[in-house]
C-alpha cells in the first residue's frame, strides 16, 4: 500500500478517534454507536445515513454502531477507487431496507420517500407512487417476480453514466 | 515436515492476528519474540494471548492428532520424492507440527479450518511443501522487500522462529547448508508452478479492492496473499539473477507507488472543484457543465500561454533589441502625440500597436541573444504548434469523453429506476442543499410520471411532427432571411468605404446589424423551439446549433471584411516599398558619389522618422484584440445590468410594487447556459485565429477566463435562479467539445491561408524580407541542419511520397476504426446481450422453483444466531455474515453466481458454491458453524434445476 493509502488512513483514523469519548479511547474494538457516527457532516444530510451505518456495521446488536474496520468498509466503498461491482453491491444493501435480499415494493416506496424528503410539500401521492414503483419494476425487474434483485439492480446501475461519481463520500 | 507446519503457521497467525484485530499488533508480536526465544521454538507463536494453552500443545506434540490432517499431509509427502535425506529429519518435526496444527486447529474451530479452505488445494500442497524450505530466503526476501509493514514484520518473526526450530532440531546442519541444498533441488516444473501461484497471489492483491468484502476480510487475504508473494517471490530467479530480480520487484513497487501519489497530488490540483461543486448543487450539473468546460478552456489555455509567452515573447523581451532601436520597434513621429492617449491606447494605437503584444514588434534577426534563439523559426513553430496542440486535446478529450459516456446510448431505457436508484449525490453535505434536491428530486419524479402518463395516453404524433417541421421551417427561413442581411450589408459598406461623407449609421451599419441580429434571433429561436416541445436537454441542443449558425454568418462576414482590408493594405504596401526602395537607392547612390566609399552605411535617420509599411498583420492582430476586448466587456456588463441589476430592482422594488416582481414578469434571471458556452467558444475561436498575429492575445484570454470563472460563479450563485427545469447534463459534453472542434477547424483554415499564400510585410514581423512565411523553415534547413537532411525532405515534400503517405493513413484509420466496431461488438454481445440473456434464462426457469419458499425463512435467524454468537472471532463471523447478507434468498441468487464480476470469487466459496440455485442449497447442515468449516456445506442442494 502506497503512502496515500496511509494519509487517509491517518485522516479517516482522525476523524473516527474524534466521535470516540474520552474513556472509549482507551477500550480496544471500539464501537461508536449509530447516533454520534451521523453527526459527521458527510453524513448529516444524506437520506440514507441510517441505511447507511446499519449495513457497514458488524455490530452484534445490530444497533448500527461502527468499530473502525466498519468505518473503513465504508469509507473504501464510497470512495472513488472503488468500482461499480462494489458500489453498486452496497448501494443495493443500502436500498434494501428490510436487509431481505430483494428490493420488493416495500423497499422502493421507503427508498421514494427517503429521496423525496421528510416534508410534505415534496411527498408523492400514493397514486403517484403506484406509479412510479410500477414503471421502475417495469423497467428493471427482468424476471418479473415482483421484485428487483441484486443482478437485475446492477444490470441497470452499471449502464447509468452517473452513479458511479455521485455515489461517493469524501472526508 | 516443516513445510507443512510453515503454512499452518501462516494461518494460525491470520487467525490469531484477527482476534484482535485492529490493537496491540505489535505486542503480540514482541509477545511472541519473547515466548520463541525462551522456549526454543515456534510453538507459542500466534497464540500471543493464549499463553497458557501453550504448555498443553507441547505436550500434545507427540500424539499429534494426524487424523484431522492426514489426508493433505499424504499429497506433499509424496511428491517430496527424491529428497529423503531431508525427510528424514524433517519427520522428526513433522510429530510436533502436526500436533501444534492440531490443537490450533481445535482451538480456532472452524476459522483455521477456513482459511484452509480459501487456499487451493494445489495451492496448499505447493505451499506445504514449500514452506519449510524457505527460512533462509524468507530472510533475504523481507529484507529486501516492501510489503505490508505489518506482513513484514511478521514474515521475519516467523523466520527467526523458524531458524530456531531448525537448529534444534537437526544441530548437525548448518542453516546456510541445508538452504543451498533446497534450492538446487527446485525443479524447472515446480519453479513454474510456483510462479504461477505467485501471479495469481499478485492478482489478488491487484483486484482486492474489487471485492465487496468485508475490511477484516480483505485485511486477511491481503496479509496473506502478500506474505506469500513477498516469500516466493525472491525464490523464482535463480542464483544470483535472485538479487536482481528482488531488486526489480523492489523498483517496480516503488514506481507503482510513486505514480499513485503522483496521481493522488494531480487529482488534489484540479482548481475549482468546490466552486463548481456548490453551483452544482444550486443549480444542477447542466450549469456546472458549463463551468466545468470553463475550467478545461482555462486549462487549454494556460498551456498555449506558457507556449507563446516561454518560446516568443519572452526571449525577444530578454534578449532582442529594445525599445526604439529600430523602425518598427519605434511609433512614427506622426502618431508620437497622441500616443498616449487614452481613447488611442484603448483602440490598440499608439504605444500598443508597436509593443511585444503584437507581431510588428518583432525582429527578423535569424539567431537573438547569446544562446543563439532562433526567434522566427520558433514564432512559426509556435504559432503551427497552437492549433497542433489545441486539435489533440479536443480530439483526446472528445475520445475520453466518449468512452466514459457509453451509458448514455440506451438512454431511456431506465429513466425511472436511474431517477430512483441514482440520482441521490451522497456528495451533499449541506442541510440547504439536500433541501434543493429533495425537491429537484420530487420534481422530477412527477414530470417523468406525468411523461409517462401522457405517452400512455398516445398522444397525437401527427400534430407533433407537424409542429417540428413547421418550427425547423420558420428557423431556416430566419437563418437564411439573417445571412442576406449580412451579405446586403456586407455588400452597402464596401460601397461605403469608397465614400467620405457618411452618417454615424452609415459608418457604424455593419456592427449594428449584427449586434441586433445576435440580440433578436437567439430569443426568437427560442420562442420557435416552444412548437417543437423536445426534453429541455434535447432542445439545448437545438438552439446551441441554431445560434452556432448564427454566430458562424458573423464570424465569417467578419473575416472577410478583414481580408479585403488585408488586401488593400497589401496593394498599399507594395507601394511604400517600392518607394522606399527606391528612396534608399538614390540615397546610397549619392552618398557613393559624393564621398567615393564603399563601404554603405545606412541613411543617418531616427527610427521614429523611416518610411513604413502599413504592416496587415499587426492589423489583423489588433482587429482580433479589439473583438475579444470588447466581447469582454459586452459580456461582463450583461451579467451586471441583465443579471445583477435586475436582481437588485426585483428584490427591492418588490416591496413596493403593484405586483409580485418575483413570481411575476421580471423575475430572476436564469442563467443561459447555450449563449454562455457559444460565447466561450466563438471566444475561443478569436483568439486561434488572432494569436498568430498577437501574440499578447492569448495573455489577455487567460486573464479573461480566469476572472470570468469567479465572476460568474459570483453572478450565478448570487443573482440567477435554478432553471424552472432542472436536468442533468450528459455526463459527455461532447457535444461542446464538438464545436470547439468546428470552431478550431474554420479559424484554422484562414490562419493557415495567409501563412501559406499572403507575402509577410516588408518591415514588420519576424519574416520580414522573406517571400513567403514559410521559408524560415527552408531556411532553417538549408543552414542549421546537415546538408543530407536538406535532401531528404526535398525528397519527403515529393508528392510521389505525400499521396502514399496519405494513402496509408487513410487505409490505418479504416482499419483502427472497424477494429475498433469489432471490438465495440464484441464487447456489447457479451455483457448487455449475454448479461440480460443469461439473466433470463437463470431467472425464468427458477420460477417454477419458487414454489415451496418454506426453506428460504428459516435458515435466516440461524444465521443472524451465527452472527451474535459472542467471543467467536473475527473470520468465522465475518464470512457468516457477508455469506448471509448476499444469499438471504436463493431465488435472487442464481444470477449473481453467474455474474462475471470478481464478487464470485470470494473465499469459502467453493466451487459447489455457485451451482444450486435450488432451495435448500445454502443452508441446513451446510451453514453449520462447527470447526467442519462454514461455507463448506455449500454445494449440497439438490443439483441445480
Amino acid at each position: 500500500m502506497s503512502m496515500s493509502f496511509f494519509i487517509h488512513l491517518f485522516s479517516a483514523h482522525k476523524r473516527f478517534t474524534e466521535l470516540l469519548t474520552k474513556d472509549e479511547k482507551d477500550l480496544p474494538n471500539n464501537r461508536v454507536p449509530m447516533e454520534r457516527i451521523l453527526t459527521l457532516p458527510e453524513l448529516k444530510s444524506n437520506p440514507f445515513r441510517k441505511r447507511i451505518c446499519n449495513v457497514f456495521s458488524t455490530s452484534e446488536y445490530k444497533d448500527g454502531g461502527l468499530t473502525f474496520e466498519d468505518f473503513l468498509d465504508l469509507l473504501s466503498a464510497f470512495s472513488d477507487s472503488a468500482t461499480l461491482e462494489i458500489k453498486s453491491h452496497y448501494a443495493f444493501r443500502i436500498f434494501d431496507f428490510d436487509d431481505d435480499g430483494t428490493l420488493d415494493c416495500g423497499d422502493l416506496e421507503k427508498l421514494v420517500n427517503c429521496l423525496t424528503g421528510e416534508t410534505d410539500d415534496t411527498r408523492l401521492t400514493p397514486e403517484e407512487m403506484r406509479q412510479l414503483i410500477n414503471n421502475i419494476l417495469e423497467e428493471s425487474d427482468i424476471d418479473k417476480d415482483g421484485t428487483v434483485n441484486l443482478s437485475e439492480f446492477q444490470h441497470v446501475i452499471s449502464r447509468s453514466p452517473d452513479f458511479v461519481s455521485s455515489f461517493k463520500i469524501v472526508l | 515436515m516443516p513445510r507443512k507446519k510453515d503454512t499452518d503457521d501462516i494461518n494460525i497467525e491470520m487467525d490469531a492476528d484477527e482476534s484482535e484485530s485492529d490493537d496491540g499488533g505489535n505486542n503480540k508480536r514482541t509477545n511472541n519474540r519473547r515466548q520463541g526465544a525462551g522456549r526454543g521454538g515456534a510453538r507459542g507463536r500466534g497464540r500471543g494471548k493464549k499463553p497458557t494453552s501453550e504448555d498443553e500443545d507441547e505436550e500434545d506434540e507427540d500424539e499429534a492428532p494426524r487424523g484431522r490432517r492426514g489426508a493433505n499431509k499424504k499429497k506433499p509427502v509424496k511428491k517430496r520424492g527424491g529428497r529423503n535425506a531431508k525427510d528424514d529429519d524433517d519427520s522428526e518435526d513433522e510429530a510436533p507440527k502436526k500436533g501444534r496444527k492440531g490443537a490450533a486447529n481445535k482451538k480456532k474451530g472452524g476459522k483455521a479450518q477456513d482459511s484452509d479452505d480459501d487456499d487451493s488445494d494445489a495451492g496448499k500442497g505447493k505451499k506445504g511443501k514449500r514452506g519449510g524450505k524457505k527460512g533462509g530466503k524468507d530472510e533475504e526476501d523481507s529484507k529486501g522487500k516492501k510489503g505490508d509493514a505489518k506482513g513484514k514484520d511478521k514474515g521475519k518473526d516467523k523466520d527467526n522462529d523458524k531458524k530456531k526450530k531448525k537448529k534444534k532440531d537437526d544441530s548437525s546442519d548448518s542453516d546456510s547448508n541445508t538452504n543451498s541444498e533446497e534450492e538446487e533441488s527446485m525443479s524447472e516444473g515446480e519453479m513454474a508452478r510456483l510462479m504461477e501461484e505467485v501471479e495469481e497471489k499478485k492478482k489478488l492483491i491487484a483486484t482486492i479492492r474489487n471485492k465487496p468484502w468485508r475490511m477484516k476480510r480483505r485485511l486477511v487475504h491481503l496479509k496473506e496473499a502478500q506474505e506469500f508473494v513477498d516469500k516466493f517471490e525472491g525464490a523464482l530467479g535463480k542464483g544470483k539473477g535472485r538479487k536482481w530480480y528482488a531488486y526489480k520487484v523492489m523498483m517496480k513497487k516503488k514506481w507503482i507507488k510513486f505514480s499513485r501519489d503522483f496521481e493522488n497530488f494531480r487529482t488534489a490540483c484540479i482548481p475549482w472543484e468546490r466552486k463548481i461543486k456548490e453551483v452544482e448543487s444550486h443549480f444542477g450539473s447542466s450549469v456546472a457543465s458549463y463551468f466545468i468546460f470553463l475550467r478545461w478552456m482555462y486549462g487549454m489555455n494556460l498551456v498555449l500561454f506558457g507556449f507563446t509567452f516561454g518560446l516568443v515573447v519572452i526571449p525577444e523581451v530578454l534578449m532582442g533589441l529594445p525599445y526604439g532601436s529600430i523602425p518598427r520597434k519605434t511609433v512614427p513621429r506622426a502618431d508620437q502625440d497622441t500616443a498616449q492617449d487614452y481613447s488611442v491606447l484603448m483602440d490598440f494605437q499608439g504605444y500598443c500597436k508597436y509593443s511585444i503584444m503584437f507581431y510588428g514588434y518583432y525582429n527578423n534577426q535569424r539567431t537573438i541573444g547569446l544562446l543563439k534563439f532562433r526567434l522566427p523559426l520558433s514564432y512559426l513553430m509556435v504559432g503551427i504548434g497552437t492549433f497542433g496542440y489545441s486539435l489533440m486535446v479536443v480530439i483526446s478529450t472528445m475520445a475520453k469523453n466518449a468512452d466514459v459516456g457509453g451509458g448514455d446510448g440506451d438512454e431511456g431505457e431506465f429513466t425511472f429506476a436511474w431517477k430512483m436508484f441514482t440520482s441521490w449525490d451522497y456528495l451533499i453535505g449541506n442541510s440547504e442543499t439536500a433541501d434543493n434536491k429533495y425537491a429537484s428530486i420530487t420534481t422530477s419524479f412527477k414530470e417523468s410520471i406525468v411523461d409517462e402518463q401522457e405517452n400512455q395516453k398516445d398522444e397525437n404524433i401527427h400534430l407533433r411532427r407537424f409542429l417540428r417541421v413547421l418550427a425547423n421551417l420558420m428557423i431556416l427561413c430566419s437563418l437564411g432571411g439573417s445571412g442576406y442581411l449580412i451579405y446586403f450589408v456586407v455588400k452597402r459598406s464596401q460601397e461605403f468605404a469608397n465614400r467620405d461623407d457618411l452618417s454615424w449609421y452609415e459608418k457604424n451599419e455593419l456592427e449594428l446589424i449584427m449586434s441586433l441580429l445576435g440580440l433578436v434571433c437567439p430569443p426568437l429561436f427560442e420562442t420557435i423551439a416552444e412548437l417543437e416541445d423536445y426534453h429541455p436537454r434535447i432542445a439545448l441542443k437545438w438552439q446551441l446549433g441554431r445560434i452556432f449558425a448564427l454566430f458562424l454568418g458573423n464570424l465569417y462576414t467578419f473575416l472577410f471584411a478583414l481580408f479585403d482590408e488585408v488586401n488593400t493594405k497589401l496593394e498599399e504596401e507594395g507601394a511604400i516599398r517600392n518607394a522606399s526602395l527606391w528612396a534608399m537607392k538614390e540615397y546610397y547612390a549619392n552618398y557613393t558619389l559624393f564621398l567615393n566609399n564603399s563601404n554603405l552605411t545606412p541613411p543617418p535617420m531616427p527610427p521614429a522618422d523611416v518610411i513604413r509599411g502599413p504592416c496587415w498583420e499587426t492589423a489583423v492582430g489588433i482587429e482580433f484584440v479589439k473583438l475579444t476586448v470588447s466581447d469582454i466587456q459586452v459580456s461582463y456588463l450583461t451579467i451586471l445590468i441583465g443579471d445583477f441589476a435586475r436582481a437588485v430592482i426585483v428584490r427591492f422594488l418588490n416591496y413596493c410594487w403593484c405586483w409580485d416582481l418575483e413570481a411575476g414578469f421580471p423575475s430572476y434571471g436564469e442563467f443561459d447556459i447555450s449563449g454562455n458556452v457559444l460565447g466561450l467558444v466563438f471566444n475561443q475561436g478569436m483568439i486561434w485565429m488572432g494569436a498568430f498575429y498577437a501574440p499578447g492575445l492569448v495573455g489577455i484570454n487567460v486573464l479573461r477566463l480566469l476572472s470570468s470563472m469567479y465572476y460568474q460563479c459570483w453572478a450565478v450563485m448570487a443573482t440567477n435562479v435554478p432553471h424552472e427545469r432542472v436536468f442533468k447534463a450528459s455526463k459527455s459534453n461532447n457535444f461542446y467539445m464538438g464545436l470547439l472542434l468546428l470552431i478550431l477547424f474554420l479559424s484554422l483554415l484562414p490562419v493557415v491561408f495567409t501563412i501559406m499564400t499572403l507575402p509577410p510585410s516588408f518591415d514588420c514581423g519576424p519574416f520580414s524580407g522573406k517571400p513567403y512565411m514559410f521559408d524560415v523553415i527552408m531556411e532553417t534547413i538549408d543552414l542549421d541542419l546537415p546538408a543530407f537532411l536538406g535532401t531528404l525532405f526535398s525528397y519527403a515534400a515529393n508528392p510521389g511520397l505525400i499521396i502514399p503517405a496519405v494513402l496509408l493513413m487513410v487505409l490505418a484509420i479504416y482499419y483502427l476504426n472497424s477494429a475498433r466496431d469489432e471490438e465495440k461488438n464484441r464487447r456489447n454481445n457479451t455483457d448487455s446481450t449475454n448479461q440480460v440473456m443469461k439473466d433470463l434464462e437463470d431467472l425464468l426457469p427458477k420460477g417454477s422453483l419458487m414454489a415451496p419458499p418454506e426453506p428460504e425463512k428459516p435458515p435466516e435467524p440461524e444465521s443472524r444466531l451465527t452472527k451474535t454468537k459472542p467471543g467467536s472471532a473475527g473470520k468465522g463471523v465475518n464470512l457468516q455474515k457477508d455469506v448471509a447478507l448476499a444469499s438471504p434468498n436463493p431465488n435472487a441468487r442464481g444470477p449473481v453466481n453467474r455474474s462475471p464480476g470478481p464478487r464470485g470469487a470470494g473465499p469459502g466459496q467453493g466451487p459447489g458454491r455457485g451451482q444450486g440455485p435450488g432451495p435448500g442449497r445454502g443452508q441446513g447442515p451446510g451453514r453449520g458453524q462447527g470447526p467442519g468449516g462454514p461455507g463448506r456445506g455449500r454445494g449440497r442442494g439438490p443439483p441445480p434445476r
